[in-house]
């Protein structure tokens, strides 16, 4: 291919390849590259997600309604559902930061599958077209919520079937996206990387990889179900054929509980890697963060009838996912107090990304403990479908792996573009992003507690006190989204040249120039020494 | 865009097997709603089994069996350098893939004959459990009916680049991803032929 004499090696933003102008990003087989295209689709996508939520919550401002019906509100959460799943928060971490880091992590050149990895984001765009179509044809958008509940699912008249399909492609993408980081993190391991020499960041999306490979056929072959109900009655989840809705719930969460940690997993790797660059010390208990990473995703396949305690099982089948739902909290805890430990004694730099990571911690636990108020049997009875879960969802998916999300993002900016942001500007976004997270969020703990139900456009009199702050919330939330959004957008302009390594990071990835090559080393590295060396 | 090309058949391979783990989880769930309603309605279950064709049934299990043997063999023959016998074997294992779609079709063709099909009226007065055995039974033996034709695809473009020697003696690593999709299309028929037709 191309020599390019004068310049040894260009970095991967400049590199003249086979194809010109857009071609030569949207036909690219490079990790890094893919990790952008991935990135900006994501980035719009959340957008439009946003702007839902952000209607959603002006409409439920006062009773009665404000600005949509109800079947326009049943449309908004179902295609807020949709994207912020299955479109930003699944393939979220994994395809942006995976797709960038892992290889240069593990001291590789690419993934092992390059063309797989470039046909994973076509099914990406593919998947969430499809979703999109189904807003503008047929008989209008899908009302079901993202959880395609049968008998509803089959019975409903607005499109169902694009929106569906839409899912399983999603599905296929992130598939593709997991066995690609297996297979690279088993094969192209660089020479003395041996397992517990590996970053904890690429050990999560190891694990990402097996729920990715392992759930999402589940969900693959349900959705199939539920597209042949649709056009063919064949009655697999239709009591009037015999079929029972019960087992489409059990199969939907067979995957779709394993799913929350697809999202969780990379976003504990990515807080992993930031607390330890900013205490410039060695991740505390390094071993038990990988075990704790494998036994949240062996034990999260466990979990799923917690989302079912109000729908109908044997006692047995009760207490026994109450219990296992309680387990996997352990892993978890285990991780909050290595990521403090690390820090203690540590020679803390206060900078953007361990604010963030601290902010983390914060909703992550709030998230964490409602989750076991909900995990509780009788507690769950008086908060299913409720606010209450809203809030849990949200502080866990947004707060976790949204906050992780934007830490991952400003941690690693300066080595994607090669620039610096703005710190000033950056923190302020993030203060005002944390307000409104919590004025938005958290007033729905309270909401659901004194039962305000989900997924209505109307309520009660007595919930408004608590809707208007929650409203509020969302506006300021919205305005810290945009703070931080512009701020990068504009260091990516203006900003300075980042060196190697800003943060005194010790993982492979600081030690290449910034923005990285397109081979990411000159020669691949030897591995002698653990992840984390400060010593 | 890597500018060295780097091969690594382990790595194929393992991708390969990785691949057939969501295969058989795809076909897992349906395993799932199988045998809940076979439990369910295990006397309509069995008497609809009675309905099926075990000859048929058993022929299409023998030929996949033998089509699986003969692509194992044009690995072999490969390995030892043999193109026209690679080519043969394959051409084999493609005709074969055809006789069970034929098999099937007109198996198929039968029970919508006698308007047994999903959503048709006669079915739906013989009650839920053969609604649900006949649903099922369309849908699983569909699905693998569509793997059949992915892989005979996927063979037929084996078959040319080992035509045009891009496969060869020395890098047949795609042959045998392909040989190991049809080992998996073969195995779910050999779970799906006694859950249909011989447990009655």
């Amino acid at each position: 291919m191309s020599t390019q004499q004068e310049d040894a090696e260009p970095s991967y933003l400049n590199y003249k390849g086979r194809y010109k102008g857009i071609f030569s990003w949207i036909l690219s087989t490079d990790h890094k590259r893919i990790a952008l295209l991935y990135l900006y689709s994501i980035l719009t996508f959340f957008a439009i997600g946003a702007t839902l939520g952000l209607l959603m919550k002006f409409e439920l401002i006062a009773p009665g309604k404000t600005i949509m019906d109800a079947q326009t509100y049943n449309a908004f959460f179902t295609l807020h559902g949709i994207i912020m799943i299955f479109a930003v928060v699944i393939p979220g971490l994994p395809a942006v930061f995976g797709n960038f880091l892992l290889p240069i992590m593990i001291g590789a050149k690419d993934v092992a599958f390059p063309k797989i990895n470039l046909l994973s984001w076509y099914l990406y765009v593919t998947g969430v077209s499809l979703v999109l179509i189904s807003q503008f044809a047929g008989q209008g958008p899908p009302d079901t919520g993202w959880t395609f509940y049968a008998p509803y699912s089959f019975r409903t008249s607005s499109t169902m079937l694009p929106a569906v399909f839409g899912a399983f492609v999603l599905g296929f993408s992130s598939i593709l996206t997991g066995l690609n980081f297996l297979v690279t993190i088993h094969r192209m391991r660089a020479p003395g990387m041996t397992w517990l020499k590996m970053p904890l960041f690429p050990w999560t999306l190891y694990a990402t990889g097996w729920v990715q490979l392992l759930a999402t056929p589940i969900i693959g072959i349900t959705l199939l179900m539920i597209v042949a109900e649709r056009t063919l009655h064949i009655g697999f989840f239709d009591p009037t054929l015999g079929g029972d809705p019960l087992l489409y719930q059990h199969l939907f969460w067979t995957y779709s509980h394993p799913a929350v940690y697809i999202m969780i997993l990379p976003a504990m790797g990515a807080i992993s890697e930031i607390i330890t660059a900013f205490s410039h010390k060695t991740i505390f208990g390094y071993k038990f963060m990988v075990a704790s990473v494998l036994a949240i995703a062996f034990v999260g396949y466990f979990v799923w009838g917690h989302h079912m305690f109000t729908s109908g099982m044997s006692g047995t089948a009760l207490y026994t996912f109450s219990l296992l739902t309680f387990l996997v909290a352990i892993p978890s805890a285990i991780k909050v107090f290595n990521w403090i430990s690390t820090m203690h004694q540590g020679s803390i730099d206060l900078q953007t990304p361990f604010y963030w990571a601290m902010a983390f911690i914060f909703v992550f636990m709030i998230g964490g403990f409602s989750g076991l108020i909900l995990g509780s049997l009788a507690a769950n009875v008086h908060l299913h479908n409720t606010h209450f879960v809203v809030a849990h969802f949200h502080f866990i998916v947004f707060g976790g792996t949204g906050f992780a999300f934007f830490g991952a993002m400003h941690y690693w900016f300066p080595k994607i573009p090669g620039k610096m942001y703005d710190t000033k500007w950056a923190n302020i976004g993030l203060v005002i992003f944390f307000i409104g997270f919590i004025t938005l969020y958290g007033p729905m703990f309270y909401l659901g507690f004194k039962g305000m139900p989900r997924r209505y456009y109307d309520y009660d009199e007595i919930f408004h006190a608590g809707n208007i702050i929650s409203t509020m919330g969302s506006w300021v939330l919205y305005s810290g989204l945009a703070i931080i959004i512009i701020n990068l957008f504009s260091s990516l302009r203006n900003g300075a040249k980042a060196p190697s390594d800003p943060w005194g990071g010790k993982t492979l990835e600081w030690t290449i120039p910034s923005p990285p090559p397109v081979e990411n080393f000159e020669e691949i590295p030897v591995i002698t020494k653990g992840p984390y060396d400060y010593n | 865009m890597t500018t060295e090309t780097h091969r690594d058949d382990l790595a194929s391979k393992t991708g390969m097997w990785l691949f057939l783990f969501t295969e058989m989880l795809l076909f897992g769930g349906l395993f799932v709603v199988y045998s809940v309603y076979r439990y369910r309605n295990s006397v309509a279950f069995h008497l609809a089994a009675h309905e099926l064709s075990v000859f048929i049934g058993t022929v299409n299990t023998i030929i996949l069996l033998i089509s699986s043997s003969t692509i194992a063999m044009s690995v072999t023959a490969i390995q030892k350098k043999n193109k026209k016998l690679a080519l043969l074997l394959l051409g084999i294992t493609v005709i074969l893939g055809l006789a069970f779609l034929v098999n099937k079709y007109f198996e198929w063709g039968e029970h919508i004959k006698n308007h047994i099909y999903p959503g048709s009226s006669v079915l739906a007065l013989r009650g839920h459990g053969d609604v649900l055995f006949y649903g099922l039974y369309f849908f699983m033996t569909g699905l693998h009916a569509l793997h059949i034709i992915i892989g005979l695809i996927f063979i037929g473009f084996v078959t040319v680049k080992i035509y045009r020697d891009k496969i060869n003696y020395d890098n047949y690593v795609l042959l045998e991803n392909s040989g190991l999709y049809w080992h998996l299309v073969d195995l779910i028929w050999i779970f799906l032929f006694p859950l249909f037709y011989l447990i009655t």
